[in-house]
């Protein structure tokens, strides 16, 4: 057990892993001799040397295509993709190559590649730097996709994900790289890919949280005393439907907190899946809290209400659970949009 | 029944320096593009085909003095260099035509063929996309200290594509050991080269990464032959890549669909006097490696084994729909 910063708990989780099995390698922008632009990877070009961890050109399209093919071959790259709205120019790579080489193989050839991209608002970095894109990679089969919330699940994800026979994706929460945590390290702190964990219990709703939104949830309910349970999902593809059903069932009432934009977002299937299976316990209609429908802004006041706060999650669950109907998001409350 | 009972590694060690055998795999090439095309024409087939005739000295060329420990990423047109490769005509007709025996059990098709035993990765149906991980097969290469090299055959399409600087800047930048090879059929779908690309030579964009760059008399297999041994070799010695552009012509339009109106009067025509299969037979000949009998009777052999292979491919089952749940991710508890 140490105290560590989120991104000192992912360079640590690539670290034991390129100790214990040196066909691991890291590449992406500025990760070799800076350690990183959010220091990801300080100190493990030192450790590991050149041919193992490299710095490569702005060039996504080009190393992400090259992990496919290394891991084809039999490595295993961990790629960095520094904002996630780079991995558009590499998306090919993902979503069209790695994703598909077991089936267009015959289970021949595998690429168990990762690739981490950091993502969310909050940082003042404007609408090109600040989305969360989940989308982007949640809808393909033969792709996984996690989510840390903290230090500790940042290395246990990691270590899962750099282990796993199959691509994944890493969705880092960019305002999270600070955040100071115990992290258990080694073979206890590894987590396993498609296990949510409940970081709340309670009786009244569940809550169903990913990434930098389990944080806030958690506040809010604190700061309010609000009797739910919080699923923090922590894998996306495949998510953990048997712990989310089973939290339902008992509170009866769901809602799912994004750091995304509503339409088309992660929610959608989580609503779908549980109301399908579980519309008979359920006490309410199940709802989502996301971001609005547009970029994020700039502004410090505006990005500051693009990602929900902690005490508007205190105002639309309070109402829910008094009404028992689904509230509306503040931007129509407010009747500054529809 | 079929009569061949060579794997795919033995067709491929067949090549080596023998040139009767290499031109039997050409018209072997030939024949099972003429069969399909006309399959396809019959509906016998479904879905779409890209073949590649008027290329065959490219993929023969390549597989005779490539390793079968070597990594190849290839095209959607890749019928021919998937045979040359070694990949048996049962098994790229059986995926061709959709069938349990298919190299990917018949969920990938005409334009995904693979055979890690002789080293080819799935063909890529994305333009320029196998060359980025032609790169990255070059790096798993180089890391583990072995002295493999990987090749990148694509055309001269893919030549206009990010994935083409990204991967040539790459490789360049690591020194990786990685053939770039260029197959220059003048089309890029339903577009002639020159209204697509200011200029036809694509060899020269080698100097903008500062690697070797040199065009190929791609009908003929000498030549191919010839680059490619200078540029593996060099690839395997450590000193990085090379850029190979093979001077080759597309016979067929570019898909199932495309009769090619838009060539040029005469240009097929003229290409044609240059068929691969003319220029290797007439080599063979004036060296006297095989006369005119020997390889008369070589391209009745192929051609009659072509025609059972096809019967036999008409008879076997489509595959199970379970197929379609397969190999999408490892087996629950697999590590690999």
């Amino acid at each position: 057990m140490a105290k560590m910063r989120m991104n000192q708990a992912i360079t640590a989780a690539l670290a034991d892993e390129m100790r214990e099995d040196p066909s691991v390698m890291v590449m992406g922008e500025d990760i070799a001799a800076a350690g990183g632009p959010f220091k990801t990877s300080d100190g493990l070009l030192e450790e590991f040397g050149p041919l193992r961890v490299r710095d490569t050109p702005i060039s996504e399209m080009g190393f992400t295509g090259a992990a496919v093919g290394a891991s084809a071959m039999g490595l295993r790259p961990v790629v960095e993709i520094m904002f996630v709205e780079f991995l558009g120019v590499a998306l090919d790579a993902l979503v069209t190559e790695a994703a598909k080489f077991r089936y267009l193989s015959n289970g021949q050839v595998t690429c168990p590649m990762v690739v981490r991209a950091s993502v969310g608002s909050g940082l003042g970095f404007g609408c090109q730097h600040s989305q969360t894109l989940e989308n982007w990679v949640s809808a393909t089969p033969g792709l996984k996709v996690v989510s840390p919330s903290d230090p500790q699940t940042a290395y246990g994800l990691m270590r899962a994900a750099v282990r796993d026979p199959d691509p994944v994706i890493v969705l880092e929460p960019r305002p999270l790289y600070a955040q100071r945590g115990e992290v258990v390290t080694g073979e206890e702190g590894i987590l396993e890919i498609g296990k949510a964990r409940i970081v709340r219990t309670g009786s009244a709703a569940t809550l169903v949280t990913l990434g930098q939104t389990t944080g806030i949830a958690i506040a809010a309910a604190e700061s309010a005393d609000l009797d739910v349970e919080i699923v923090d999902l922590l894998t996306l593809v495949p998510w953990d439907m048997q712990t989310v059903l089973d939290s339902v069932l008992k509170t009866g009432r769901l809602i799912v907190v994004e750091a995304s934009p509503a339409s088309g977002g992660w929610g959608s299937e989580i609503l779908a899946s549980v109301t399908s299976r579980a519309f008979g316990s359920l006490k309410a209609a199940p709802f989502r809290i996301t971001s609005p429908d547009v970029p994020v802004p700039y502004a410090k006041d505006l990005e500051a209400r693009y990602l929900t706060e902690p005490d508007e999650i205190v105002t639309q669950v309070s109402e829910y659970l008094r009404t028992g109907l689904s509230p509306e998001p503040w931007w129509i409350r407010e009747g500054v949009a529809r | 029944m079929t009569t061949e009972t060579r794997s795919a590694l033995e067709r491929r060690r067949a090549l080596t320096g023998d040139p009767v055998e290499q031109y039997a795999r050409m018209v072997e090439i030939r024949e099972l593009e003429e069969r399909v095309n006309g399959l396809f024409a019959a509906g016998t087939i479904h879905g779409t085909t890209h073949l590649c005739m008027g290329q065959e000295a490219l993929a023969v060329g390549l597989a005779s003095v490539l390793r079968p420990t070597d990594t190849v990423t290839a095209t959607y047109r890749g019928h021919g260099v998937a045979l040359a490769l070694g990949m048996t005509p049962h098994t790229v007709l059986a995926e061709i035509m959709g069938r349990a025996e298919g190299c990917t059990g018949g969920v990938g098709g005409s334009m995904h063929l693979c055979d890690m035993s002789v080293g080819l990765l799935p063909t890529f149906a994305i333009i320029g996309a196998g060359m980025p991980v032609a790169v990255g097969a070059a790096l798993a290469h180089q890391n583990r200290n072995e002295d493999s090299v990987s090749v990148a055959v694509f055309g001269d399409g893919a030549a206009n594509i990010g994935a083409f600087h990204e991967a040539l800047n790459l490789a360049a930048v690591w020194n990786l050991p990685v053939v770039f090879l260029l197959d220059n059929n003048v089309y890029g779908e339903y577009s002639r080269i020159n209204l697509t690309t200011p200029f036809e030579d694509l060899y020269v964009r080698a100097t903008s990464y500062g690697i070797p760059g040199e065009a190929v008399d791609g009908m003929d297999i000498q030549a191919v032959q010839g680059a490619l041994e200078v540029a593996i070799a060099r690839a395997r010695a450590g000193d990085g890549p090379s850029l190979i552009e093979a001077k080759t012509y597309r016979f067929a339009g570019h898909s199932r669909a495309d009769t090619a109106p838009y060539r040029p009067e005469g240009e097929l025509e003229q290409w044609r006097n240059r068929d691969p299969l003319l220029v290797t037979r007439n080599s063979i000949l004036a060296a006297r490696t095989a006369d005119e009998t020997q390889l008369d009777a070589v391209e009745v052999e192929v051609r009659s084994e072509l025609g059972r292979v096809v019967a036999e491919v008409e008879l076997l089952p489509a595959p199970g729909v379970e197929a379609m749940f397969n190999n999408i991710y490892a087996p629950q508890g697999a590590q690999s």
